[in-house]
């Protein structure tokens, strides 16, 4: 048997949904984990690269520093780069904020919004281990190399698998219509 | 009685009548040239540039050419659908089109031209222009997010002695949709649904009503847009 191929997943400003998803190939997954094995991702919690990984799979944009920074050895540490969902292509549902200024956001997040009523001492978070919010969500493409896009909100599981396997066996394969999808 | 003439699309011999735009010609004999900007019943204008085809060795607007004797058109070749993505590309960099979100997905022509054409992400970069979106008046919502500038609505919603509720203001890149403020009084709600349906986008959205049709049981959901025009034959 040819030797595994090496996956790595990580979820930047996303909501997992797109790991979800990736759950959603049911029985599949003991197909997928014949010919796969899973270095540093949130499925198995290793939290560290241990080795160079041939597939990486990126859910969400880059919304702070600490995306741009994950996104960057991810780069750095897989041959392949995908970007999975409608975040990691575009920026998604986080990128609706780009067209207000981001002190604004955070006003109506920590001091003004009508449902903000604990902060009594009417405080931003600004401990220095968090990380710097950047002035707009940015997809993925405009970090690094992207190689391949899976859209979907999240992408389909049909799609998630469909994409798998083309990557892992090395052969072309058809999309169907139904699975291809903006939402 | 009009004359029958004879045009060859993508080596198809098709008949039609002398005069009749490029567009019809191909649909009444099954073949889909893509749209955007164009609308059944309305005068075309050739703004969107989605259904250009090589007419006689030249790119030609398919809505606003009228065929003649002996035409040889190509339609579905890489070469003219690698430039009908790469426009497909530029509306998605231009507005912000948030599908995940959007009222109109599923039955958005243009992410249905995104989903016929597979397009997974556009090679541009994004450009998440800041635009507005106008809840000012009483029966519909304007999100310029969406706008593809396509002059639909303009072009068609008219009340009974054929003014225009819509028009454009501003020019260039500011160029934006807006919906008379006298004419907007008097825009009842199946003129609002009407406008909603002649959007090809999300731009234009009737208030009080969305989300009616559950997830694959949209237009767009099993298939493809101009499916029903190549089922002709």
């Amino acid at each position: 048997m040819a030797e595994k191929k090496i996956i790595a997943t990580t979820s930047l400003a996303g909501c997992f949904g797109c790991h979800m998803s990736l759950l959603d190939i049911d029985e599949r997954m003991l197909d997928l984990i014949e010919v796969v094995e899973f270095n540093k991702s949130p499925i198995n919690d290793i939290k560290k690269f241990t080795r160079k990984c041939d597939i990486g799979l990126i859910e969400g944009g880059c919304c702070n520093s600490e995306n741009v920074h994950v996104l960057k050895l991810f780069r750095e540490s897989c041959k392949i780069l995908v970007a999975v969902g409608e975040c990691a292509i575009m920026g998604g549902l986080p990128a609706m904020r780009n067209g207000i200024p981001l002190k604004e956001c955070i006003d109506e997040a920590y001091l003004n919004g009508i449902t903000v009523h604990a902060n009594v001492n009417k405080t931003v978070p600004n401990d220095p281990e968090l990380p710097v919010l950047l002035d707009k969500v940015y997809p993925c493409s405009a970090v690094v190399k992207i190689d391949y896009s899976i859209p979907g909100c999240p992408p389909h599981a049909d799609l998630l698998w469909a994409t798998l396997y083309a990557l892992v066996t090395g052969k072309e394969t058809e999309i169907p219509y139904e699975v291809f999808k903006y939402d | 009685m009009a004359e029958i003439v004879r045009v060859y699309i993508d080596g198809k011999e098709c008949l039609a009548q002398n005069g009749e735009y490029l567009l019809q010609a191909a649909r009444e004999n099954g073949i889909y040239i893509p749209t955007l900007c164009h609308y059944e019943g309305v005068k075309p204008k050739g703004s969107c540039r989605i259904c250009t085809c090589k007419v006689n060795g030249r790119l030609m607007t398919a809505c606003t050419t009228p065929i003649a004797e002996g035409m040889v058109v190509e339609n579905n070749t890489a070469e003219i659908n690698e430039m009908r993505k790469a426009i497909i590309e530029l509306f998605f960099v231009e507005g912000n089109h948030f599908c995940p979100t959007c009222e109109k997905s599923g039955d958005c022509e243009l992410q249905a031209l995104a989903y016929k054409y597979q397009i997974t992400a556009p090679r541009y970069p994004f450009l998440f222009p800041t635009k507005r979106v106008v809840a000012e008046y009483s029966r519909i919502i304007i999100d310029h997010n969406r706008c593809v500038l396509c002059k639909r609505c303009v072009r068609a919603i008219k009340d009974a002695e054929g003014r225009s509720f819509f028009a454009y203001r501003r020019r260039g890149q500011h160029i934006e949709v807006i919906l008379d403020k006298r004419m907007s009084e008097q825009m009842d709600y199946e003129k609002a649904l009407e406008a909603e349906k002649v959007c090809p986008v999300g731009a234009i959205m009737a208030r009080r009503i969305a989300f009616t049709t559950p997830v694959g049981h949209r237009k767009y959901d099993k298939k493809p847009i101009g499916s029903d025009v190549e089922k002709i034959k």
